[in-house]
């Protein structure tokens, strides 16, 4: 029996410690890890709590991302409880077995603190790592800050682990800017959390000797296109019972988590859809213009990025009467394309009545700062394209880069 | 019934098979024989994992499987962490009280040919080791990525070829030696490492049987002679890795924490490698008269080798 953790009613947590105590007080049963920067506290806390008897599961450090997660899917099959942390180079290396998790349908909880992916080589916060792991069959949620990156792991594990879904999910949060930023986190009490998540309930396990189980198999062009679809549609079938799990959270601690997150697009005439901690400078900037300059700015946030919420996305465009311009914010290098946001909205914003225009930007990447004033340029630049009617600048631009203006493909609306 | 009460190979071939006959392996082929012979050796319940490889992927197409066990398959690579991390659960849920039946007894077991094991897989191998879980490893070393084709791997000895380490007007094969698995899995500590054979099947078991009972993370390197790469006919499996183990090109021995080693078979008669390298067809090249060096290469390097390991067997160290 694992020792009491006293916790306060509020603490003072960054984004790491908030994830570390979410996975001690869901008893994971299983944490195989390999650290790297910024995600390094989670594991280090974790190891903590064992060295401190505050959890009873087993503890293996083992020697790269790839055997994290290799570790990770082996004991999940065998029936318990999973997790780890990782970030950019350790993501990037755990993608093959990312793709096998989600294939074996094993509702391992991956905690990520989303760092640039080199070269070149850098720590800083962007969201590269995250976009990297958006077709490997994976739930993905996004946290904005330190409360967040301590309530939406104790919902991926209850999501993940939900029997009409036995799939993989992941947690990000920023890194540093959140992962490393002490804020104010209302934590649950021990039994409460554990009530919340559940006892985990094992589906073919390894360890139930009475019915042999093969997990892994092989498949070719006979049966491989029905499993890929199969699982397509346990991830996009997920979508109600991860509204279901956030609502069954907001019962328990009064606090509110949708798929999508909107803020002030009842009457906006633009709108900004950003992900992460940059969700709050934008909301800052957003009502600085609305008090300053009268400028109706909303925000969309996509708080779930796999199933992507393309249904949510159209409702809040439909019920925006007044929106003209959207403007998506990419933190990722774009590879020789638009930005997936740019993508993902354009695709939801094609089926409504309305059909904004739709920008994209590029910015802060490698831990570029983002600041208001940057935001409020940026939404002032969606205003001219509102009023001209058509998109003034090329479609897709980069913010806060140092030398000339860089942009790219032209509008041929007029 | 496990084979430790079985005196003949007929009885063994009467015992209580979970490794179905039902599999794509091609006939002739060793894998079949080590990984039954493994699996029928003890009675416990067995976790087993598989790298990606001829085992693997003739074994488990969907919808169909030859394992009567628990078994898993992620990648290439991992076979040692995907059982190392069933191991770890199987401990967390002992200690939590989860286990349908905690009192049930269990080994953990992971299969690899020497692609995976000497070459793409050897960093998770080594973790593991390290790491101190409760596991045997098992390579079947066929000398050779047989699953892809036939391509080198750094188990292929000299002289051998592959489709990637070709012989050739300018080529005698593969220019470089075997890589001493062996030792080097002794060199992590490990309490039980051994080189085993199918031909002598009765020390095979009695070695997977030891690996089992060890606590602690077990390797064991077995000869699987590869009737389509290596080239003789399905029918002389085991005529070929007993030309390998008389002519010491496979010597069979164990090494006990590191130290003690013990030769497990003498053959009375030590043959020529050359009557090993003209059974196969990936050698036949080196009969030529520019590549006879190499034979002569071979030969002193088993002689080393066997004199070294004699020594090593004597000084205990």
């Amino acid at each position: 029996m694992a020792e009491k953790f006293e916790l306060n009613e509020v603490e003072v947590w960054d984004g790491n410690y908030a994830t570390s105590q979410a996975l001690r007080q869901a008893q994971v049963d299983v944490v195989a890890a390999y650290p790297i920067t910024p995600s390094t506290p989670i594991v280090e806390n974790y190891g903590s709590y064992v060295a401190n008897g505050f959890v009873d599961g087993e503890f293996v450090m083992v020697e790269s991302e790839h055997a994290a997660m290799s570790g990770c899917i082996g004991a999940a099959a065998a029936g318990g409880r999973v997790a780890t942390a990782t970030s950019s180079q350790g993501f990037a290396l755990m993608v093959e077995t990312l793709y096998q998790a989600s294939g074996m349908r094993l509702p391992i909880v991956l905690t990520v603190v989303n760092r640039a992916l080199a070269s070149p080589l850098n720590v800083r916060g962007d969201h590269s790592d995250m976009y990297l792991g958006r077709d490997s069959g994976w739930i993905q949620l996004d946290a904005f800050n330190s409360q967040e990156a301590y309530d939406l792991p104790l919902c991926a594990f209850k999501i993940g682990e939900d029997m009409s879904v036995r799939l993989p999910v992941m947690v990000h949060q920023d890194g540093f800017t959140t992962s490393h930023k002490a804020q104010n986190v209302y934590p649950l009490d021990n039994d409460v959390a554990y009530n919340f998540v559940g006892d985990y309930v094992p589906v073919d396990e390894m360890l139930d000797f009475t019915r042999p189980v093969t997990h892994g198999a092989q498949t070719e062009e006979d049966w491989h296109y029905e499993h890929k679809a199969k699982q397509h549609k346990a991830l996009m079938d997920s979508r109600p019972v991860i509204d279901r799990v956030l609502a069954e959270f907001k019962e328990l601690t009064g606090r509110e988590y949708k798929r999508v997150e909107t803020y002030m697009m009842e009457d906006a005439q633009i709108a900004l859809v950003i992900l992460g901690s940059s969700v709050e400078t934008a909301i800052l900037a957003a009502k600085q213009l609305r008090e300053e300059e009268g400028l109706k700015v909303g925000i969309i946030a996509p708080r779930c990025i796999r199933p992507f919420p393309y249904d949510l996305i159209r409702d809040a465009i439909d019920n925006s009467s007044n929106l003209k311009a959207i403007c998506c914010m990419d933190k990722s290098a774009p590879g020789g394309a638009m930005g997936m946001l740019f993508n993902e909205v354009s695709s939801a914003a094609y089926t409504t009545n309305t059909r904004p225009l739709i920008s994209n930007y590029i910015y802060g990447l490698g831990g570029r700062d983002f600041a208001i004033d940057e935001a409020k340029r940026i939404m002032k630049e969606q205003k001219a394209h509102a009023d001209a009617g058509h998109i003034t600048t090329n479609i897709q631009q980069f913010s806060g880069l140092r030398g000339p203006k860089l942009g790219f493909y032209e509008t041929r609306r007029s | 019934m496990a084979i430790t009460s079985v005196k003949n190979l007929k009885e063994f071939s009467t015992n209580n098979d979970r490794f179905e006959g039902a599999h794509l392996l091609c006939p002739g082929c060793a894998h079949s024989m080590i990984v039954r012979e493994l699996m029928n050796c003890t009675d416990d319940n067995l976790v087993i994992s598989s790298n990606t490889g001829c085992l693997e992927v003739s074994t488990a197409v969907y919808p169909y499987t030859s394992w009567d066990t628990s078994w898993i398959h992620i990648g290439f690579e991992n076979a040692a962490t995907a059982v190392t991390g069933a191991e770890a659960m199987y401990k967390a849920r002992k200690r939590k009280g989860t286990l349908k039946d905690p009192d049930a007894p269990v080994k953990f077991v992971a299969f690899g040919g020497d692609g995976s094991t000497y070459d793409i897989g050897f960093q998770w191998l080594s973790g593991a080791m390290e790491r101190g879980h409760d596991f045997t490893y098992i390579c079947l070393d066929n000398e050779n990525y047989a699953n892809t084709g036939g391509q080198r791997s750094s188990a292929t000895p000299i002289g051998a070829t592959t489709s990637t380490a070709q012989a050739g007007t300018h080529s005698y094969g593969k220019k470089e030696k075997k890589k001493d698995i062996v030792s080097i899995m002794a060199a992590h500590g490990s309490p039980y490492v051994a080189q085993l054979a199918p031909n002598k099947w009765k020390s095979m078991a009695k070695g997977f049987q030891k690996a089992l009972e060890t606590e602690g993370p077990c390797f064991i390197n077995t000869v699987s002679a590869c009737t389509t790469e290596w080239k003789f006919d399905p029918k002389d499996t085991i005529h070929v890795t007993d030309l390998a183990t008389d002519s010491l090109m496979f010597p069979i021995y164990e090494i006990i924490e590191g130290h003690e080693l013990n030769i497990l078979y003498r053959p009375k008669n030590i043959i020529s490698v050359e009557d090993y390298l003209g059974a196969q067809g990936r050698y036949k090249h080196l009969f030529k008269p520019q590549n006879r060096h190499v034979i002569e290469q071979i030969q002193k390097d088993i002689d080393d080798n066997w004199a070294r390991l004699q020594r090593r067997e004597e000084a205990r160290i």
